[in-house]
């Protein structure tokens, strides 16, 4: 294997974006972050790749006037997934592990306030069984929720605990559209909003984009003093159906687990867009009690959908930049209650330069 | 480093037709899949990840279709990609598949592609008004038809080139099981006689509007050894423009060119049009086959037409194009490119049955999609590539 680093990251998150549901407006000065990051244009970027959904963008091909954001002319190696940015940044690294390329830019976005989120989410689901239902994200979430609670493995202070340590860290993140904690009895005191869920223990709907650039070798060493290295990348899926798995446990996550090296991690960004989905996460990947999670407030102070999982991962990779610490790991979901995970394990040392 | 070597060992496609109504989604991937796992001689536990990929969500009315597929594409449990890249996504698809295999990530890769067209409906997917865009609302046809006019106008191509093509792709399908149409006795009168839709392009010279799923099985080179006769994969390429730049040439884009080059290069090729031995080009409207031929280097720029015309692109001619009868005989969208792929991979592996070419050795799979500015394509041979 290359070694590949991220090199660059940048993002928006708001609860509306007054703009285009392509969100082009806001990827041009995204792109201009990571350029004025790297020092290179367009032209030193060997591959590009997007994550985006049509159906939040309430269109078909939405992500073709997004590609009008790199401004492409010469044409340029690009592709598309329908999936978060995490996953973007994926293909963008078995890319850059086949030789072809040896740098890559990828980016996301959502317009989430378009729409009802909860209810256009409901069209994830099997269309002739369970989407005729609508059972929207809330509530399947709640069901999840109510699922660990019974079976003794949570109850509604540790989820209050897990929302707490979030909205008290958000505020010292700029990006956070949700931010300042009190205390798990005021929390505890605020009403249901789908039993057993309170507004806080589920993420606000949030508008966003974000890119990150990812670089090979001694191109990552010349943008970055301490470029963060990925030392491990695995991604899973579980079956769709909320009826036919156990809803408090993540089996992709684990699997995805088992193949990375999590031992020594300083931080975990966990994607988790409800507070009891960070204890299933947290359960999953065995993390100690010293690893700090979520110190940027994670997906319950701010969750750009099709972003929110790669913002993650740029989170992580800041602070290895900054010195903080020398190996973290960035998770991202997708699908109803964590059907689809993804584990990006970023260190400052590649293990192989001595460093 | 280089890329390491990769083949295509198990193909599976549907039989395509305007409405299967006797499967669901996911049966419609599981016909491609299970016909492409049982030519690999493999079942799903043999396989380590699974690429899906598809068209827009809104054909069928599903966000992202592949997390309910998940279960019964035998994807739970494995890692499950999903890429969307406009028409030319199954090409797309399958490029993102071989690449798990070339980065030595994978193995074994299944990589599936579909559009259940049936279950909702492509032109009013295609005409969601939107705030400050101008509406098409004429279909891909409308959208496409100025650029052949173009074409006609630049190249001074006869009129009647178009019908040609359409009635050697519709003759083709006969020989192909798997076609959506089997139109018998059409001739270049009788696509002439039929009815003008978007002017040059007439009904017969369009693509029908199909329910289908291609599926690929793409593996390593040790893997590959247990084949009989895999199809080695030689180079591969996409490119994307922007969709509105005053300077693109919509007839004969840049992206497309930048492409083929790169792709030529790749697998060694300097003459392709004597080198490739059949091709299967992404073509939904009749037109398209002169204007790729000349955009992916088979001819000079102006003399596509003359390749068309004078049947050298049929069975019999030096460059046979869609022995299949191509997209103007079958169109699940999102499987359309990776059906071409797959094609071109049968006939190296001399596997195309009744439309074969005797001692194909060297094939070109092409997609494109949008407003011609996304293209995928590769060429797969029956040897091992050298370098």
């Amino acid at each position: 294997m290359r070694d590949v680093a991220v090199v660059g990251f940048a993002q928006r998150q708001m609860p509306d974006f007054d703009g285009s549901p392509t969100c082009v407006e806001m990827l041009v000065p995204i792109l201009g972050e990571c350029y004025e990051q790297t020092g290179w244009t367009r032209h030193d970027v060997g591959f590009w790749c997007s994550g985006s959904s049509d159906y939040l963008a309430g269109r078909s091909f939405s992500f073709v006037q997004a590609v009008d954001a790199i401004g492409v002319t010469p044409p340029v190696n690009e592709s598309h997934v329908e999936m978060d940015l995490a996953w973007a940044m994926y293909e963008a690294w078995i890319k850059i592990q086949t030789g072809e390329v040896d740098t890559a830019l990828v980016y996301a976005f959502g317009k989430s306030s378009a729409g009802v989120l909860r209810r256009t989410l409901a069209l994830q689901l099997d269309p002739y069984t369970m989407t005729p239902l609508w059972p929207d994200t809330v509530s399947l979430a709640g069901l999840q929720a109510r699922a660990g609670i019974d079976a003794g493995l949570w109850d509604e202070r540790a989820m209050a605990e897990v929302a707490n340590r979030s909205l008290t860290d958000a505020e010292k993140n700029e990006h956070s559209i949700r931010k300042g904690g009190s205390s798990v009895e005021e929390l505890l005191a605020r009403p249901m909003y789908a039993d057993p869920l309170r507004k806080h223990d589920c993420a606000p709907v949030t508008d966003g984009a974000a890119a990150i650039v990812l670089a090979a070798g001694d191109r990552a060493r010349d943008v970055r003093d301490r470029p963060a290295w990925i030392s491990g990348l695995s991604h899973f899926v579980d079956a769709s159906s909320i009826a036919n798995r156990d809803l408090t446990r993540s089996p992709s996550t684990a699997k995805a687990a088992a193949k990375v090296d999590l031992r020594g991690v300083e931080v975990a960004e966990l994607h988790a867009p409800f507070s009891h989905q960070e204890l299933v996460l947290r359960r999953e990947l065995g993390l100690g009690d010293d690893v700090r999670v979520n110190p940027s407030g994670g997906a319950l102070t701010s969750n750009p959908m099709f972003s929110g999982g790669g913002i993650r991962i740029g989170e992580t990779a800041q602070r290895i930049w900054s010195g903080e610490i020398e190996k973290g790991v960035g998770h991202a979901t997708s699908g109803a209650a964590l059907q689809q995970n993804l584990l990006c394990v970023l260190e400052a040392s590649t293990g192989k330069d001595g460093a | 480093m280089g890329k390491l070597p990769a083949a295509v060992v198990g193909i599976g496609q549907t039989h395509h037709r305007a409405k299967r109504e006797d499967l669901s989604m996911a049966g419609l991937c599981r016909e491609a899949i299970d016909r492409a796992l049982l030519d690999a001689n493999m079942s799903l536990d043999d396989i380590d990840a699974i690429v899906v990929g598809k068209a827009p969500d809104l054909f069928e009315g599903v966000m992202m279709p592949e997390l309910f597929l998940a279960e019964s594409l035998g994807a739970a449990g494995k890692p499950l990609l999903r890429v969307h890249t406009a028409g030319s996504v199954g090409g797309s698809t399958a490029i993102v598949a071989a690449s798990l295999v070339q980065s030595g990530v994978h193995k074994r890769v299944l990589t599936v592609a579909y559009e259940k067209q049936s279950e909702s409906n492509a032109m009013w997917a295609l005409s969601v008004p939107l705030p400050f865009n101008m509406p098409v609302h004429a279909g891909a046809g409308g959208y496409f038809a100025p650029h052949v006019r173009s074409y006609i106008r630049r190249s001074g191509a006869p009129t009647h080139v178009g019908a040609i093509v359409a009635a050697k792709d519709r003759n083709n399908a006969l020989k192909n099981p798997y076609a959506h149409l089997h139109n018998e006795g059409t001739t270049v009168e009788s696509v002439l006689a039929s009815t003008m839709l978007w002017d040059p392009i007439r009904y017969d010279e369009t693509c029908p509007s199909s329910d289908g799923a291609c599926a690929l099985v793409i593996v390593d080179e040790d893997t590959a050894a247990a084949s009989p006769n895999p199809a080695w994969i030689h180079g591969q390429a996409m490119r994307s423009e922007a969709t509105s730049a005053a300077e693109r040439d919509q007839v004969n884009p840049q992206a497309s060119r930048d492409a083929a080059a790169y792709l030529w290069k790749q697998a060694g090729i300097t003459n392709p049009f004597e080198e490739i031995d059949a091709a299967e080009l992404y073509v939904p409207f009749s037109w398209f086959e002169p204007m790729w031929l000349e955009s992916l280097g088979f001819a000079a720029e102006g003399d596509g037409w003359k390749l068309s015309e004078s049947g050298e692109t049929a069975m019999t001619g030096r460059l046979p194009v869609n022995c299949s009868g191509g997209v103007l005989s079958s169109n699940p969208i999102g499987a359309s490119g990776m059906l071409r792929f797959g094609e071109a991979a049968l006939q190296v592996r001399g596997a195309a049955g009744e439309h074969q070419i005797d001692g194909a050795r060297k094939a070109l799979g092409h997609a494109y999609g949008g407003g011609s500015q996304f293209f995928s394509m590769w060429v797969v041979g029956a040897d091992k590539p050298t370098s």
